[in-house]
């Protein structure tokens, strides 16, 4: 079963995102900001994040820039799942190493189809 | 809506674009007509048929759109963009004299990703095409879905669903909160209504065929009839590619599978029928 952390500051899009990715056959952990996350990655490296942009403490660009220089923190497959939807945004994540972009709202259909796209599903 | 309602507008559907829907559908007819008929204005979806059965063609093509099924997305179902790129086109490249137009029709195009997604992987087959001309041409029957196509424009929701990112990144821009593909991507695409039920003859011969998830909504005999008609469209040597849920198996013998790949379909020469075909019906639309 693969591993996926859920990092979102909105408990209530965490819980969503459970419940997709559950029925995906994922494990799941979460995370509510950029800090918690890398300790989770430190503790156990996920095949999967889906990473939430606008967070306290850290936000998800400085996680995915300090998790690229983890050791072992180039195999996570990042998945970028924001509110952010300009071209400089989405341009930016997928220069600093995301490999796909959910702009939200997002629905089963899209995580499957983005899951998918980097060989997850 | 009363049970005739019901089944004048399956009997019109049907004999206009070969649809078939059960009474167990009229919950479906209902939700998508009752909007057309506050939008016209009128009474009753009773007075819609009237008019529309009386020839008003403006009308009748309103309950064709109302009632097509447009569900479609970009690269949908993934391996018959896969089998386009690394069998149909490496394969149609080795047979054509070079300077040979390949020609593709997308038969059911509804809002445009299918053709828009063809563009795209040609546009990264570049090298490989060696500035041979490629045609894709794209028809769909409800002329509401073709605007739409032509508009190049989608939603967050359309861009999202099998849309690579870097994709998006590379053929679209943002436009108010929806998206719009390159221009260089629409011009490639030449899009016309047409009526499945109707003779294409005069659309030419095509190396590639896709009539995915469409021939789903038509009886046996249709799809037979459709069949013969695209078979009779493709090269010796094309291809023809179907929905997930889509066979040739049982209902022609005018396709057999490609030797690599059962999911891809290539015509077999012209014998005699051994499956009866039915005629080709007049379009009202």
């Amino acid at each position: 079963m693969k591993y996926c952390l859920v990092v979102d500051d909105s408990s209530v899009i965490r819980k969503v995102a459970r419940r997709i990715l559950e029925g995906m056959q994922f494990e799941i952990a979460e995370a509510e900001d950029g800090k918690q996350a890398l300790d989770a990655c430190s503790a156990r490296m996920p095949d999967a994040i889906l990473l939430d942009w606008n967070m306290p403490n850290m936000d998800g660009y400085e996680f995915l820039t300090l998790l690229r220089k983890m050791s072992g923190g180039d195999r996570p497959k990042v998945v970028f799942c924001t509110t952010e939807n300009d071209v400089a945004h989405i341009a930016k994540a997928m220069d600093s190493g995301a490999d796909e972009y959910v702009m939200k709202p997002f629905d089963k259909d899209i995580i499957t189809s983005k899951f998918g796209e980097v060989g997850l599903v | 809506m009363s049970v005739p309602t019901i089944h004048r507008v399956i009997d019109f559907i049907n004999k206009a674009a070969g649809i078939v829907l059960t009474t167990e559908k009229a919950y479906f007819i209902d939700a998508r007509l009752s909007p057309v008929i506050r939008e016209e204005n009128l009474p009753s979806i009773d007075e819609l048929m009237n008019r529309a059965e009386r020839g008003d063609r403006r009308l009748a093509q309103r309950v064709i759109d109302a009632l097509t099924t447009n569900e479609t997305f970009f690269f949908r179902d993934k391996s018959p963009f896969e089998h386009f790129k690394t069998i149909i086109i490496p394969e149609l490249l080795a047979r054509r004299p070079a300077g040979k137009t390949l020609r593709i029709w997308c038969a059911a195009c509804s809002s445009g990703q299918e053709p828009y997604s063809l563009v795209m992987i040609l546009d990264e087959m570049k090298a490989q095409l060696g500035g041979r001309n490629v045609e894709i041409h794209a028809s769909d029957i409800s002329e509401s879905i073709l605007t739409k196509a032509k508009s190049g424009v989608f939603n967050q929701f359309e861009v999202q669903r099998g849309l690579p990112t870097k994709m998006l990144l590379q053929y679209f821009t943002k436009d108010g909160d929806n998206w719009k593909i390159s221009q260089d991507v629409v011009r490639r695409v030449n899009f016309f209504k047409f009526n499945l039920l109707d003779e294409p003859r005069a659309l030419g011969t095509f190396d590639v065929v896709f009539c995915r998830n469409v021939l789903i909504y038509f009886d046996r005999t249709t799809r037979a009839a459709i069949f013969e008609r695209l078979a009779d469209r493709l090269a010796p040597d094309g291809y023809l590619l179907l929905g997930g849920a889509e066979s040739t198996f049982g209902v022609t013998d005018r396709f057999t599978s490609h030797p690599k790949e059962r999911m891809l379909q290539v015509p077999v020469p012209k014998r005699a029928a051994t499956m009866p075909a039915a005629a080709v019906r007049p379009a009202i639309a």
